[in-house]
């Protein structure tokens, strides 16, 4: 039973997509209106079972042993020793909690504000659910790629029929899906590249073998393979022109998933793939990873400043905020082999840090992509300059985006403040002068937060005339005033505002996760 | 070996050929009884062709090797393609059944060719002899022509017959040029004395023939598999065809061009693997790949694009040819079988599509593809998956293809080879998806919204070829092992 959790948290979601799909109007005599209900309650239904058992997995998961734990492993293809092997450590445990909490909230949004295609709608997000489930149970490269490409097929789907007509969604959509693409195609050649040196496609087995160990050129083209389509997916700069895009035109749940999940799958890979299989390219290459995340920390944060669209800034924040992921990794990877006394501790530090930052930037914008759902739904722009004083008229989603915003600039006291602690108290032990540029970034955060969007959305006089029309959404009526957030969304923010809560008061549950993981994984190497 | 054995090995072509007859002779027989029911002579023709399918697997389940009636041989290469074909053509026909009536009154002849031209590829696939390489391939030629222009008053049909025949004239002219350097040469047309006449310095002098007759053989073969510069028929004749027959070229007759191939090459030529041919077909096959995708991004009929995609496809199963070093696991030979074996039903399964949809507005260009998600959900979540595997992601037949190619080329030290292939792949995904985004990005034009309901003669093969392109990537191990099988038999054919 044990050894079957994993496999049930991945496979629900295609057996609940198996049942989306049945024609259940035509069986039951409903018209279309009642099927469409049918089908948003039943989707939820099947989404609550993957979040029950990621809580189970949560408690389950023995942190004092650590390792992998819940292990599958069964022959898939023993022709080429590929395994359906699966397996849980501290990193991916919360992660997987992430992903099934914010696809529930996502699903629950969803079947109240998507209105057409609602069965795709469904179908498309559970597979996309078991994408990005199966990327953090696979511990088989072959199992890994699979998962890894089946969770981009439906995203495409999402923001392409579902996106906005003036935000590009084709577009965005394809563009989305090529640049993934290609860094996968990368990632392929690494991963055939892995076999031959090794005779394994098995994660830790290749993580024990070290491939091509000693010959520095081929394990830098096989690290580059890799960290290409991490990078990508990540995004770190200047591999994130997709990012603004895709996420400006997706829906509000899709664009939830993208940031919260999707992004985190890139910084997974090189924490999980990358760096234990390649120490020494990762090693050299570190100088690289450590500048490009600095770089995508001050250039995502310059660039939110300019923005004038609400989605397209939040959008450019997660560029920001990854990259403190990257500088983590990067200051990890850059210890490695040095032996001064406290590095490894240090470095155990980034990498819990990034570890950190990876599930509390999923809560935290994960939520402020719901926030913007929330004012867009009601009034039909993003456009910065077209709010003004709403915190009178609608205090409660003042509230909630003030505790989010602050949580997103990384307040002590908040989720995001830890993340951002720890990558800073480790890099600055390793790679000192690029943490303190970094540190900037954290100013900047704070500017755009509080001025482009606390100060011009809630702030100042509130003028009737820079919104057309707002709609009610609880009868879908037109009026000149704005109303507040309804149950609905409430339920939807407030699960991720407690968690900001309460990981920012107590962060040691989940650091317990990450800590165990990331000590072994330095120790390791 | 006695008459019995013989026929026994050669009972596939033997129930091909009285099929093709009774088909033939039915039709003739008895028009007004076959008038009411369209699906008799499918029905006919599909029972000869599974009775034919069952004794070739029955011959592969028996480890069948051997010499055949002096110039055939009988073995696992052969056997693979028997199937691929006989495959291929059962879906054809039935893809046909629906489309054939409203456009031509000869439905019988139309049949009974295309198990003439089945028969046809497994004569050619089995020919261990210039002269029945020869043959065959002409009898498939021939065949193919009649076939392409099948519809007499559709003016492109006749046109793209026209081109396909001078451009196959002129290939096979080329061919047979090289064939008979090989003669001049070692004084045989035997395959594995050829091999023989080469190794042993025989040839002598003349051994300098073997470069001038490996290239002019790969025009021939290489115009049967749309390999690149040889590929310009294709198009026009992809275009012009009736679309099953479309179908029929692009998977059946590409395949029977790199069993040839691999047979001539293999077993006649081995000795100039390392330095002629490999690298020979290594350059077809980045020149191939990167033409057809590069065209394929602009076309807007979608079986000129699904030709130009072909194309591109045959550059990527050269790959494998070219890495022909690697034998056993993540082996040339190994990773273009399975490929071929994936393409044959994914690439047949957008053709069904094609059909259903040309079937019902008259259209097969991409606007008419506007909003399908809505019209036909099924066709339309059917073409997805088949498009999502001809661009080789999982958990699709044509993941696993490429999979096995790119790894034979890693394998065989073609890093160059690889990385281009990759990139291709990522290109190819451009024109692929921008058929799903007609289909489902963009609405139905208002005029035309009604649904697009697929026949049940289109809907069987259509789960065939979608049940078999997803359990190829899934399932994967029985059928490498098949195609692990098939590859090793070869050269022990003595």
């Amino acid at each position: 039973m044990a050894g079957l959790l994993l496999s049930l948290i991945t496979f629900i979601p295609l057996i609940g997509a198996v049942l989306v799909l049945l024609p259940w109007g035509r069986w039951q005599g409903w018209d279309s209106s009642r099927e469409e209900a049918f089908i948003r309650r039943l989707a939820l239904l099947v989404s609550l079972v993957p979040l029950l058992l990621a809580v189970v997995l949560w408690f389950a998961y023995d942190k004092a042993t650590g390792g992998f734990q819940f292990v599958t492993q069964a022959p898939w293809i023993p022709a080429m020793g590929i395994s359906y092997h699966l397996g849980v450590d501290g990193l991916s445990v919360p992660l997987i909690f992430l992903t099934a909490l914010l696809t529930t909230l996502g699903i629950y949004y969803s079947a109240f504000t998507i209105k057409t295609r609602v069965r795709e709608f469904f179908l498309l997000f559970l597979l996309l659910e078991m994408g990005m489930m199966g990327v953090f149970v696979a511990l088989d490269l072959v199992l890994f790629y699979v998962f890894w490409e089946v969770g981009l097929v439906p995203m495409y789907f999402l923001i392409g029929i579902w996106g906005q007509e003036k935000d590009r969604p084709h577009y965005s959509a394809i563009k989305f899906f090529l640049y993934t693409l290609a860094g996968s195609v990368a990632m392929l050649l690494a991963i055939l590249g892995v076999y031959f040196d090794t005779g394994t496609f098995d994660i830790v087995r290749a993580a024990e073998l070290r491939p091509f160990a000693g010959n520095l050129t081929l394990a830098s083209l096989a690290f580059a393979g890799f960290f290409v389509a991490f990078a990508i997916k990540v995004p770190i700069w200047p591999f994130h022109t997709w990012l603004p895009d895709a996420h400006t035109a997706a829906p509000t749940a899709g664009s939830v998933i993208l940031a919260g999940v999707l992004l985190k799958l890139g910084a997974y890979g090189l924490i999980r793939i990358a760096l234990p299989l390649f120490p020494e390219a990762a090693k050299q290459w570190a100088p690289l990873i450590v500048a490009l995340g600095v770089i995508s920390i001050i250039y995502g944060a310059f660039v939110c400043m300019a923005q004038t669209d609400l989605k397209r800034l939040i959008a450019y924040s997660s560029v920001s905020h990854m990259g403190y992921v990257t500088l983590g990794v990067g200051a990890a990877a850059f210890a490695i082999g040095l032996s001064r006394p406290g590095i490894v501790d240090s470095a155990a530090m980034a990498l819990n840090g990034a570890a950190l930052q990876m599930f509390n930037h999923g809560i935290i914008t994960g939520g402020l992509f719901f926030l913007v759902g929330v004012i867009y739904e009601r009034a039909h722009t993003r456009d910065l300059d077209r709010f003004g004083g709403l915190s009178a008229r609608l205090p409660y989603y003042y509230g909630i985006m003030m505790v989010t915003g602050f949580a997103s600039l990384g307040l002590p006291g908040l989720a995001g403040f830890w993340g951002e602690l720890f990558v800073f108290r480790g890099a600055f032990d390793i790679v000192r002068v690029w943490a303190a540029i970094g540190v900037i970034g954290i100013v900047v955060t704070a500017a755009y937060i509080l001025w482009r969007i606390i100060q011009s959305v809630f702030l100042g006089q509130y003028d009737p005339h820079k919104v057309d029309h707002w709609t009610n959404l609880a009868d879908g009526s037109v009026s000149h005033e704005p109303a507040d957030m309804l149950t609905f969304e409430k339920v939807t923010l407030w699960p991720l505002v407690i968690f900001m809560i309460l990981f920012g008061i107590y962060p040691t549950p989940i650091l317990d996760f990450f800590n165990r993981a990331s000590m072994a994984l330095m120790g390791s190497l | 070996m006695t008459t019995g054995r013989t026929l026994l090995y050669l009972l596939p072509e033997v129930l091909l050929l009285a099929t093709a007859t009774a088909v033939f002779a039915l039709d003739l027989v008895r028009p007004r009884q076959m008038a009411g029911r369209p699906h008799f002579l499918p029905l006919a023709a599909t029972a000869g062709l599974a009775l034919a399918l069952l004794t070739t697997i029955g011959l592969i389940g028996g480890g069948v090797s051997a010499r055949v009636a002096t110039m055939m041989s009988v073995d696992g290469l052969a056997l693979f393609f028997k199937v691929i074909a006989l495959l291929a053509t059962g879906l054809v026909i039935w893809s046909a059944v629906d489309y054939l009536p409203t456009r031509t009154p000869y439905v019988g002849e139309f049949y009974a060719l295309l198990v003439v031209a089945t028969l046809a590829i497994c004569v050619a696939v089995s020919a261990n002899d210039l002269i029945l390489v020869y043959l065959g391939m002409e009898f498939l030629s021939i065949t193919s022509y009649v076939l392409t222009g099948f519809l007499r008053r559709d003016m492109r049909s006749t046109e793209a017959a026209l081109k396909y025949f001078l451009y196959g004239a002129a290939a096979s002219a080329v061919m047979l040029y090289g064939m008979s350097l090989l003669y001049g040469a070692t004084g045989t047309t035997d395959l594995i004395a050829i091999a023989g006449a080469f190794a042993s310095g025989m040839a002598g002098n003349l051994g300098m023939l073997g470069l001038p007759a490996i290239v002019l053989l790969t025009v021939g073969f290489g115009f049967k598999a749309s390999l690149a510069p040889f590929h310009q028929w294709a198009p026009d004749a992809y275009e012009g065809a009736p679309t099953p027959i479309t179908a029929f070229l692009s998977t059946a007759s590409k395949a029977t061009g790199f069993a040839l191939l691999v047979r001539v090459f293999a077993i006649g030529l081995p000795m100039f693997r390392a330095q002629e041919w490999a690298p020979l077909l290594g350059a077809i096959a980045i020149v191939t790949m990167t033409l057809g995708n590069l065209v394929a991004i602009q076309q807007t009929n979608l079986k000129r694009l699904l030709a130009y995609s072909s194309i591109a496809q045959a550059g990527y199963i050269a790959i494998g040819l070219a890495s022909m070093a690697s034998t056993g696991l993540f082996g040339g030979l190994e990773g273009t079988l399975l490929y071929l074996f994936a393409y044959l039903f994914t690439n047949l399964g957008a053709f069904l599509v094609v059909i259903a949809v040309e079937n019902a507005t008259g259209a097969v260009d991409l606007p008419a593809y506007a909003g399908l998600a809505r019209r036909s959900p099924l066709l339309a979540g059917m073409l997805v998956l088949f498009l999502l595997s001809l661009a080789g992601i999982p958990p699709t037949g044509g993941f696993l293809g490429k999979f096995l190619v790119f790894g034979a080329a890693i394998r065989s030290q073609l890093l160059a080879l690889a990385i281009i292939a990759i990139v291709n792949s990522a290109i190819a995904a451009f024109y692929y998806l921008n058929i799903v985004r007609y289909m489902f990005f963009m609405p139905a034009p208002a005029a035309q919204a009604s649904e697009i309901a697929a026949p049940t003669a289109l809907r069987v093969p259509l789960w065939i070829c979608a049940a078999m392109t997803l359990a190829i990537g899934l399932v994967a191990q029985p059928f490498i092992e098949w195609a692990t099988r098939s590859a090793v038999l070869l050269a022990a054919a003595l």
